[in-house]
């Protein structure tokens, strides 16, 4: 068990979770969910959470994709601390920097797979023409490129989550967030979708951050952190 | 950018056709209604100015004082009189002035009976001309009343239509006015006024032996000479009738009316009438506009988990409060367009309607502008109500709206 600085010396730090608590008020109770969690990601690296149900794990999870904020502590991303951003500056950096993998996949049911992969440039005001081609290049790299037209409903599970994978990758993120990527598809689906997160990591140079519970998960990600009880009980690296 | 925003939307409503389709009633409706009140109300305006204008701007019309409805139907107890008329025509000033009489009365032809007016029109030339110049008669066939006329008729346009009694009537046939026989001299060209079109003018004297009215006058009109002043002469002849029926200032039992006053009487009460049916449809645009809202209200709820999905992948707040105010501005601008295409198609159907059975006395002219305003005033009603649907969609937590089922 080596601390990740050690490990990665000359690694460029994305990420930085500093003594991090999340508090939840329940009426009079006040329930700490996470409990001082410290933590560094860093760029390019592929990193699995791993951690039962009532580990903490999506509360750091939303943390780790800026859709919350600390209750204490800092959060640094390329060492800017997001404490004091507002509610549309940390959105505006989300749809820039983190790119979202969902267990339901999320798509909008109304729009085609193509339409659906355009969708976070739409709020990024990134030019008409150079959405498209992008999303088609993406729709390509995810084996989609002859699906592009069709509904999610006309979408295999797989085929699907493949599909929020290029929406994820849409506006060139940091980071893509996986949130048990697997966990609605069979095994084979499941198998797919993992050597495609391992393909963006190493040939993209992709930041992937894989929160689980499955330990099968594990043998794709350099390093594991493992939560219990809203605190940090282990970093191992392969 | 903005073009993108209507995207998702349109998708949805797309999606659900009948329900976005439930939505667009309510303002179609209410829109429609707007439409075709406001235009047929600005046609039969216009019709009426015309018909009043018709007169000319010489004129003046004098009838006893009452019901404005009723004025001159000879039913009030204030009456006019053949001496009245005497007393304007001494006025400096007055170039002509000539009465005449009507009524509603039982006319029967081909043992059909039928309630029209019956006019009683002097038979003199000069006051014949003044009266038939300011009804607008002129004879299609045969010829006017005379002097020495008696059970002679002339009748309106509607009378050459052989529906009216079922036969044809033509000249030289006799019809009974109030079981007397008249024997028919001419017919008039249509006029466009469905009450003139369907009248039967009769000479004074024969009126006035049937119906009991002697030296009783149903209204008068008085033409003045030519560079007199209208309003000067109006002040003029009520000082001598005050006088020569003993009344005192403000308390006449008659009334004096210039053309623009009589036009002025009508747009009072079309006014009256249009305000009281647009408040009608400003109603039911109202209830349009809370059709939307509800709608929006569902469209949030279920959309919750894609608003969170919204905000996970970079959707500010305020671009969320943009995509939904934009998805219930196009319920407005949509219901809006067709709503103004039904209200023009309606009142276009009412003119149609008008000029099969009145005359082509009401045209619709619409106006573009007025219409375009109309269509953005739908827009803006679909924004409102989309408001506060918007706003909670912008609110929500995105956390919690990825976790809803």
């Amino acid at each position: 068990m080596n601390s990740a600085k050690t490990h990665f010396p000359k690694k460029e730090i994305l990420l930085e979770l500093q003594d991090v608590w999340k508090t939840y008020q329940m009426g009079s109770e006040s329930l700490d969910v996470l409990r001082g969690v410290s933590v560094s990601i860093y760029k390019g690296e592929f990193v699995t959470i791993l951690g039962p149900s009532g580990s903490g794990k999506s509360t750091l999870m939303n943390l780790v994709g800026i859709l919350d904020i600390p209750t204490r502590g800092h959060i640094l991303l390329e060492k800017k601390d997001l404490s004091h951003l507002s509610e549309s500056a940390l959105a505006q950096l989300r749809g820039k920097k983190i790119g979202f993998v969902f267990q339901q996949f999320n798509l909008i049911h109304t729009l085609s797979a193509l339409e659906n992969v355009i969708l976070p440039t739409i709020f990024q005001n990134v030019p008409q023409t150079q959405r498209i081609e992008r999303a088609k290049e993406l729709l390509a790299l995810v084996g989609l490129a002859d699906r592009m037209h069709h509904r999610p409903n006309e979408l295999s599970g797989g085929q699907q989550q493949r599909v929020a994978i290029a929406r994820a990758l849409v506006n060139n993120p940091e980071i893509i967030l996986a949130d048990e990527p697997t966990g609605n598809l069979d095994s084979q689906s499941g198998k797919q979708i993992m050597e495609l997160l391992t393909t963006l990591h190493e040939k993209e140079k992709k930041t992937i951050i894989l929160v689980t519970h499955d330990q099968s998960l594990v043998r794709h990600a350099q390093r594991t952190i493992s939560l219990r009880d809203g605190k940090i009980v282990s970093i191992t690296n392969k | 950018m903005i073009k993108d925003y209507f995207l998702i939307p349109w998708k949805e409503m797309h999606n659900r056709k009948l329900r976005s389709l439930l939505t667009l009633f309510g303002i179609i409706i209410g829109i429609a209604s707007v439409v075709s009140l406001i235009n047929l109300g600005q046609g039969l305006q216009q019709a009426i100015t015309g018909q009043v204008s018709a007169l000319g701007n010489d004129k003046l019309i004098i009838t006893a004082k009452g019901n404005p409805l009723t004025a001159g139907l000879s039913i009030d107890a204030i009456k006019i009189t053949t001496h009245d008329m005497d007393v304007i025509r001494k006025v400096s000033g007055v170039k002509q002035a000539a009465g005449f009489l009507y009524s509603s009365s039982k006319i029967e032809f081909n043992n059909e009976a039928r309630y029209f007016f019956v006019d009683g029109f002097p038979t003199n030339k000069e006051e014949n001309t003044l009266i038939n110049s300011a009804q607008s008669y002129k004879i299609a066939q045969g010829r006017n009343i005379a002097s020495g006329d008696r059970y002679k008729v002339v009748l309106g346009s509607e009378y050459t239509n052989p529906d009216l009694f079922g036969k044809d009537i033509s000249l030289g046939n006799k019809i009974l006015i109030k079981e007397h026989e008249f024997k028919i001299i001419g017919f008039w060209q249509k006029t466009g006024s469905p009450q003139d079109d369907k009248s039967a003018i009769i000479p004074i004297d024969t009126y006035q032996e049937l119906f009991q009215k002697n030296n009783e006058l149903g209204l008068i009109f008085v033409q003045i000479n030519p560079g007199e002043d209208l309003n000067l002469m109006d002040a003029k002849i009520k000082k001598e009738l005050r006088k020569s029926r003993h009344l005192k200032e403000d308390k006449e039992d008659f009334s004096i009316q210039t053309p623009q006053q009589l036009v002025s009487t009508f747009d009072t009460v079309l006014n009256i009438v249009q305000v009281v049916l647009i408040g009608i449809a400003a109603i039911s645009l109202f209830v349009g506009g809370i059709g939307i809202m509800n709608t929006m209200f569902t469209a949030v709820l279920q959309r919750t988990k894609e608003i969170g999905l919204f905000k996970a992948i970079g959707a500010t707040n305020r671009q969320i409060l943009t995509l939904f105010l934009i998805e219930s501005g196009l319920y407005g601008l949509i219901g809006g367009i067709l709503g103004v295409l039904i209200g023009m198609l309606f009142a276009k159907i009412i003119e149609y309607i008008f000029s099969q059975f009145i005359g082509s006395l009401l045209v619709i002219q619409f106006q573009w502008t007025q219409l375009l305003a109309i269509i953005f005033f739908s827009f803006i009603i679909g924004c409102i109500s989309g408001f506060t649907p918007a706003r909670k969609a912008s609110k929500l937590n995105a956390i919690d709206s990825l976790r809803y089922e």
